[in-house]
C-alpha cells in the first residue's frame, strides 16, 4: 500500500498537509472527534486511512480519542489525534497518562479563539501555556509550532519521530490560519523515520521500564510476550505500582530529564538577521509569518531587527534566548493571546533586555504595522 | 458407604479422593471455603496466621473428593486440592 | 556434636498462580471481598478458553477491581478512571490479533466510563468487558455509584440513595452487546463457564459479577460480612437464562436474577472495516 502515500508538489491546506505528513511518517491509526478548525484532518484521515491500510475511528468524545490513541500505540501503531481548544482541555488527563506511561503519540491542536467555545472558526494562540502545564503533576513536554502548510507537514513528521525517540506524547500546536490556508506543499519520496526502540532482551530477563543510558526505556508492545504491566500510578522499573517518595523522585525526575537533557536534539529554531540585531522579534505559528514581513519593513527603515522563529516552543529554548538577550536591546513577542510565551522570554532574559509583548485576543491576524510599531518602540 | 441396593457399577466407579493444601499466610479468614465445601472437609483453626486470621484446616480430610471448589472460590488463592493417590505434592526438599 | 541440617522447603504453589504476579501477593482486597474470586474464575476461564495467552491483554480502570490488572501475569494496562474501554478499543483496532479484556468495577465502567461503555457496545468492538459490581465506589471509601440500589446507605448517601440504579444487563443489551450475562461470586462454576464463552465470543461481550463489599456497602447497609452476602446470593439469586434483561433490576435486599441474557451474532467493527479494505484493493487513488 506504500504507493498510496502521496509524493510530489501539491496545493493543499495546512490541515490536509498535516494528515498527509502523518501518513508519510507511518501513522496508521487516527482516533478523533470533529471540531472546527481541525475537522478537515479527521475527514482526510477517514478518507485516506483505509487506502493505506490504516484505521480511522471517530470516537464518542475527545477523551475517548486520546485513550484510543494511547491504546493503539501500545498495539504497535503510530497513532494520532487532532483537535482544538475545547477538545484539548478534555484530552489533558490522558495526555498525562501518555506521559506517565511513556507512550509515543501525537496530539495536534489547531488553536482557535478561546476561552470556552470562543471563536470556533477564527485564529487564536491561547493554548500555549496549557500545552506546557495543562495536565496535572510534574512533567516536561515537547510542542512544535508550524507557520505554514509545508511546515505543518514537516513538523507532523518530526513529531512522530520525536515521540518514538523520547517515548512521549508530542504536541503540534498549530492555529486556525495555518490549518485553513492553502499553499504549495512538497511531499518528498521518503521522510525521516525513527523506529521504535525494541528490547534486545528476552521476556522475563529485564524489568520493562528499566531505562537505557539516555534515560529512555526500550518499548515492548502488547502481544509480544513480555507480559508488561503499564500503569498511571507511580511505578518502579518493573512497571509495578510503587507509591512512595523515593520511586516518585526517581521516576518523575527521569521523565523530565529525558527531555530536558536532550534539548539540543529536540529544539528547532530559525533565525533571520539575529546576528547584529538590536531588536529581535521572537514568535511562533502564524504570528511568526507576519513578524518576518514586519522585520523586513523595519530593516528598510534602518532598524537592526531580526526574527527568532520558534519551531519548537516546548521545551522552551531559554539558553538561546538568554544568549541573544545579552546582545540586543529588546525582544518583541507578538502572539495571539494576552502574553504567554512572552512570559517565558521574560523569564529567560532575566532582565538583560526589554521584553515587549504584542497582544491580540484572537479572531484575526496582526497586520505587519502592529508589530512594526512595537519594533520601532523597542529600537528607541 | 451404605447402599440400599448395590449399584451395578460400584466396582468400576471410583469416588475421587483429594487432599487439601493451604497457603496459610495468604488466608484472610473469609470462611468461603469452610462454608461452601460440599462435604464439610474444612473448619476454622484455633491458631492464627501472621495477619491474625484463623485459616481453615482439614478437619475431615477423608471426605475430600477433590472437587476443587475451595480452589476456585478462595479470593486469596490460598487453598487448593490435588488427587490424593498418584503424585502427591508435599512440601519437600 | 552432630550438625542438624536445615532442609529447604519448596513453597506450595496454587494451580492458578502461574497467571498471577505472585510476588505482588497478598493482594490489597479486603477479607470477604469477592474481587479475588472473580479474578480466580477469570484465570480459570482463560485457561479453559485455549486462547494464546501471549495475545491476551487486560485493561482496567481505577478502583478496587481495576487493581486486578496489576496481579495478572499478562500484558496489562491500568489506565485512567473510566477510560479502559476506549484504550482497549485502540489496542484491538491497532492489533486485531490481540484478545482484549476489560476488567473493571461498576463505578469506573458505568459512571465516568458510561459513555464509552455504551458506544463500544454499540460499535460491537470485539472485546470482553467484565464488570465486578459491588454497588459502590469501594476504593475511595464506599460512596454512592450508578448501581447503588435506591434508598441504600453509602458514604455520600448517608440518608439513603435518592437515585435509581442502572440495570447493567439491560443497559448492555440495549446498547447492542452480543453477549450479556450476570453471575455472583458464589456461582463460581457457572461464572467460569460464562467467562469462557464471553472470551471466545466475537463482538462486545459483557459479564456482570455481583460481589460483596464487606468493609463498605455491606457494612453500611447492615448486610453482614462477605460470608453473609455469599449466603444471601445462595438464597436469593434466581437463575433465569434467556430472561428479559428489563426484569433484572436489583433492589436492596432483593432477589438477584442471574444467568445468560443475550447471546447473538452481529458483525463487529472490524468486520465492516475488512469489507471496506477489500473494496480498496485494486481501486485507484
Amino acid at each position: 500500500m506504500s504507493e498510496r502515500i502521496l509524493r510530489g508538489e501539491f496545493f493543499m491546506s495546512g490541515d490536509i498537509a498535516c494528515a498527509e505528513g502523518a501518513l508519510s511518517a507511518g501513522c496508521r491509526f487516527f482516533a478523533g472527534y470533529p471540531i472546527t478548525p481541525a475537522t478537515e484532518i479527521a475527514e482526510r484521515m477517514a478518507e485516506r486511512m483505509p487506502q493505506v491500510g490504516g484505521i480511522y475511528i471517530q470516537m464518542e468524545d475527545e477523551i475517548a480519542s486520546m485513550s484510543a490513541v494511547l491504546g493503539a500505540s501500545w498495539g504497535g501503531l503510530r497513532a494520532m489525534t487532532a483537535t482544538s481548544g475545547p477538545g484539548f482541555s478534555l484530552m489533558m488527563e490522558n495526555l498525562g497518562l501518555g506521559i506517565m506511561t511513556e507512550t509515543p503519540s501525537v496530539l495536534v491542536n489547531v488553536q482557535r479563539g478561546g476561552p470556552s467555545t470562543g471563536l470556533p472558526t477564527l485564529v487564536g494562540q491561547g493554548d500555549m501555556m496549557q500545552a506546557r502545564w495543562g495536565t496535572h503533576g510534574v512533567y516536561e513536554i515537547i510542542a512544535l509550532s508550524p507557520t505554514s502548510p509545508q511546515e505543518f507537514f514537516d513538523l507532523t513528521v518530526r513529531a512522530f519521530n520525536l515521540a518514538e525517540k523520547y517515548r512521549t506524547p508530542v504536541l503540534v500546536m498549530a492555529d486556525e490560519i495555518v490549518g485553513h490556508m492553502s499553499e504549495r506543499v512538497v511531499i518528498p519520496e521518503e521522510v525521516p523515520y525513527f523506529p521504535r526502540r525494541k528490547p534486545n532482551f528476552s521476556p522475563g530477563e529485564y524489568p520493562s521500564f528499566q531505562p537505557d543510558e539516555d534515560l529512555i526505556p526500550p518499548m515492548a508492545n502488547a502481544g509480544e510476550g513480555y507480559h508488561i504491566h503499564v500503569t498511571g500510578l507511580t511505578h518502579d522499573e518493573r512497571g509495578y505500582p510503587a507509591t512512595d517518595e523515593f520511586t516518585q523522585e526517581r521516576l518523575v525526575r527521569r521523565l523530565v530529564e529525558k527531555i530536558r537533557g536532550h534539548k539540543k536534539d529536540i529544539i528547532m529554531l530559525e533565525e533571520k538577521g539575529v546576528e547584529g540585531a538590536e531588536v529581535v522579534v521572537c514568535s511562533y505559528g502564524i504570528s511568526a509569518r507576519v513578524s518576518l514581513w514586519a522585520v523586513e519593513l523595519a530593516r528598510r527603515e534602518g532598524i537592526k531587527a531580526g526574527v527568532l522563529k520558534l519551531l519548537t516552543v516546548w521545551p522552551f529554548p531559554e539558553e538561546r534566548v538568554r544568549e541573544v538577550a545579552s546582545k540586543v536591546k529588546a525582544f518583541v513577542v507578538p502572539e495571539i493571546n494576552y502574553g504567554q510565551i512572552a512570559l517565558e522570554v521574560e523569564r529567560s532574559v532575566c532582565g538583560k533586555a526589554e521584553v515587549i509583548p504584542v497582544s491580540h485576543m484572537g479572531g484575526a491576524l496582526y497586520k505587519p504595522e502592529d508589530i512594526l510599531k512595537a519594533i520601532r518602540k523597542a529600537a528607541r | 458407604m451404605k447402599y440400599w441396593r448395590k449399584p451395578l457399577d460400584v466396582e468400576r466407579i471410583k469416588v475421587p479422593r483429594g487432599k487439601v493444601y493451604l497457603i496459610e499466610e495468604r488466608c484472610k479468614g473469609c470462611n468461603f471455603c469452610i462454608e461452601f465445601c460440599p462435604v464439610g472437609v474444612l473448619a476454622a483453626s484455633e491458631g492464627f496466621n501472621a495477619k491474625g486470621y484463623h485459616p481453615p484446616y482439614p478437619q475431615n480430610e477423608e471426605a475430600c473428593t477433590n472437587c476443587g471448589l475451595c480452589e476456585v472460590i478462595c479470593p486469596e488463592f490460598a487453598i487448593y486440592s490435588l488427587p490424593r493417590d498418584g503424585k502427591e505434592q508435599e512440601p519437600h526438599e | 556434636m552432630s550438625q542438624v541440617e536445615k532442609t529447604t522447603v519448596v513453597p506450595l504453589k496454587h494451580p492458578r498462580e502461574s497467571l498471577l504476579r505472585e510476588e505482588r501477593l497478598p493482594h490489597i482486597w479486603c477479607s470477604g471481598c469477592g474481587i479475588g474470586t472473580a479474578l480466580n474464575c477469570f484465570i480459570g476461564a482463560l485457561e479453559r478458553s485455549g486462547l494464546p495467552l501471549d495475545k491476551v491483554v487486560i485493561v482496567s480502570g481505577i478502583g478496587c477491581t481495576g487493581r486486578a490488572a496489576g496481579y495478572i501475569k499478562l500484558d496489562s494496562f491500568h489506565t485512567t478512571h473510566g477510560r479502559a474501554i476506549p484504550f482497549a478499543t485502540g489496542l484491538k483496532l491497532a492489533n486485531p490479533e490481540l484478545k482484549v479484556v476489560v476488567f473493571s468495577g461498576d463505578g469506573d465502567l458505568i459512571a465516568i466510563g458510561g459513555n464509552h461503555f455504551i458506544h463500544a457496545a454499540r460499535r460491537n468492538i470485539d472485546m470482553t468487558v467484565i464488570c465486578v459490581n459491588n454497588f459502590n465506589y469501594g476504593m475511595t471509601g464506599g460512596q454512592v455509584g450508578p448501581t447503588t440500589p435506591a434508598m441504600a446507605k453509602t458514604a455520600t448517601s448517608p440518608y439513603g440513595n435518592s437515585e435509581h440504579p442502572f440495570n447493567l444487563p439491560y443497559l448492555a443489551a440495549a446498547s447492542g452487546a452480543v453477549y450479556v450475562a450476570r453471575w455472583t461470586t458464589l456461582h463460581v462454576r457457572r461464572l467460569e463457564r460464562s467467562l469462557t464463552e464471553a472470551l471466545l465470543k466475537e463482538g462486545f461481550s459483557f459479564v456482570e459479577v455481583i460481589s460483596p463489599c464487606p468493609v463498605y456497602f455491606d457494612r453500611m447497609n447492615r448486610l453482614g460480612e462477605g460470608l453473609d452476602m455469599m449466603r444471601f446470593y445462595r438464597d436469593s439469586s434466581e437463575i433465569a437464562h434467556g430472561s428479559d434483561p428489563r426484569k433484572a433490576d436489583i433492589e436492596l435486599r432483593g432477589k438477584i436474577i442471574v444467568g445468560k441474557f443475550i447471546d447473538m451474532e452481529k458483525p463487529t467493527y472490524l468486520d465492516f472495516q475488512q469489507e471496506i479494505q477489500a473494496r480498496m484493493e485494486g481501486e485507484p487513488l
